[in-house]
């Protein structure tokens, strides 16, 4: 139990480059897809589901000490869209030199070694996990948890959405995230001995196609 | 116009923004951040330290756009230096966050320029237009401008802020355009001084003839306190 460096790892001022991400949420914003609170947990909730639900179980895997290496091909296999795996190698960057200095230690520099482009996010969330003395449950649950709370910050710059209501969305989400990290933690768990083919394959092709567009964009407030 | 000549001698500094050495073990860039409120001419400040200062030394810049790369672009446009020296991070809209708070974009920015067109002498890294108080973390930047203008209200020193208030160089710039606004110059600079002691300012007008020219002498003592320092 090791509850603290789990806060600390899953807070939104975890100086890894999120800050600058929306999660898709400002290309869906543009689409005229997120109004309101209302659409915006349907937003979040189908996210958390799918893509987020792949996330939260790389990060599990990880956590849980399967070959990091291995896994960023299943994540490469898992994100169709090039916009998106760049973001993810990006932020996977990004978050390797945060936590490099939060929580040394080999498995990190042996990433950082073997990737120094960056590897998926996931990833590098999971291998984190591990040197912070997390579970794989602990990684599963920041990534669900993440994979809502950068859609949502960004929703209420977007749209200058009342704080309140949104916190209100992510609070219903809580047993969705709850959900998913358990599903996400057991295909981990069974990624140890049937290799990442257990791993969960969920799409949400919309976030890709928006993801594309969103790229190729002259004003943007997010990168992503 | 420069008012304030005896006080461009900065202190000596000796905290830098991180380890001085690459991983390969070569001196890295020195890195200075310019940051100010928007419209006060950082931009055209980068322009002009990179016409003033490519011929003797390697640059390169990270610009930090609110929404956009207008700022990376104005740079293309009017090509101080080559594309591939001129790299744009993206901010959430929250430009003093990718500064201050979290700096792995703009760190990241840096090293990748270091990478790909190094070695670099100096990294100008352009904040995106914030307000008083936006500063540079000490992990991210070596030294910091900060760029107000006469047009902005003559006031601005008086009022303080970490901007005006702690920045190794306050940057007055557009004097041009005193008189047409009503500023008063001799109340700026004795405003400042009063809110930074022997921090030095200096007064430009970019539009006349290398009126970048303090700023310029100002980098170039830094560069020789940095290349002063053992690796």
């Amino acid at each position: 139990m090791n509850r603290a460096a789990l806060l600390l790892l899953a807070d939104g001022r975890f100086p890894a480059g999120g800050h600058a991400h929306s999660g898709g949420a400002e290309a869906a914003v543009t689409a005229g897809r997120i109004t309101g609170p209302g659409t915006l947990e349907d937003f979040c909730r189908g996210r958390v589901h799918t893509t987020g639900l792949v996330a939260a179980a790389l990060a599990a895997a990880a956590a849980a000490g399967a070959d990091p290496l291995a896994l960023d091909e299943a994540a490469d296999a898992r994100t169709p869209s090039p916009a998106l795996r760049q973001t993810a190698r990006r932020l996977g960057r990004q978050m390797m030199r945060a936590a490099r200095t939060a929580w040394p230690s080999p498995g990190l520099d042996a990433l950082a070694t073997a990737r120094p482009r960056g590897a998926h996010q996931p990833v590098v969330l999971g291998v984190t996990a591990r040197s912070a003395g997390l579970t794989p449950p602990d990684a599963a649950h920041a990534a669900a948890y993440e994979a809502v709370t950068g859609p949502a910050t960004a929703a209420v710059r977007l749209l200058s959405l009342d704080p309140f209501a949104v916190t209100a969305v992510l609070a219903r989400l809580a047993p969705d995230l709850d959900e998913v990290a358990a599903r996400a933690a057991d295909a981990a768990h069974r990624c140890l001995t049937e290799g990442t083919g257990a791993l969960p394959a969920a799409s949400a092709p919309l976030l890709d196609v928006y993801a594309e567009a969103h790229a190729g964009r002259p004003v943007r407030l997010f990168a992503s | 116009m420069h008012l304030d000549h005896e006080h461009t001698v900065f202190p000596q500094r000796h905290t830098w923004a991180g380890p001085t050495a690459r991983p390969d073990g070569s001196r890295r860039a020195l890195r200075i951040g310019l940051g100010g409120p928007v419209g006060s001419g950082k931009t055209a400040t980068v322009a002009a330290l990179c016409r003033a200062l490519r011929d003797e030394l390697s640059i390169a810049v990270v610009t930090n756009d609110i929404y956009t790369r207008e700022d990376a672009d104005f740079l293309l446009r009017n090509a101080v230096l080559p594309p591939e020296r001129i790299a744009a991070v993206e901010t959430g809209a929250c430009p003093h966050t990718a500064i201050r708070d979290d700096i792995s974009a703009n760190l990241e920015a840096v090293e990748e320029l270091e990478d790909t067109v190094g070695p670099l002498d100096l990294v100008l890294v352009e904040s995106g237009g914030d307000n008083l108080t936006a500063t540079f973390s000490k992990g991210l930047a070596d030294a910091q401008v900060f760029v107000i203008d006469v047009a902005g209200g003559d006031d601005i020193p008086r009022k303080g802020g970490p901007g005006v208030t702690t920045a190794d160089l306050l940057v007055v710039n557009k004097t041009d355009l005193a008189p047409y606004v009503g500023s008063d110059l001799g109340r700026m600079a004795r405003d400042a001084r009063r809110q930074r002691g022997e921090l030095p300012v200096v007064f430009t007008s970019l539009v006349a003839e290398n009126g970048v020219a303090p700023v310029a002498e100002w980098v170039r003592a830094r560069l020789a306190a940095w290349a002063a320092v053992p690796a």
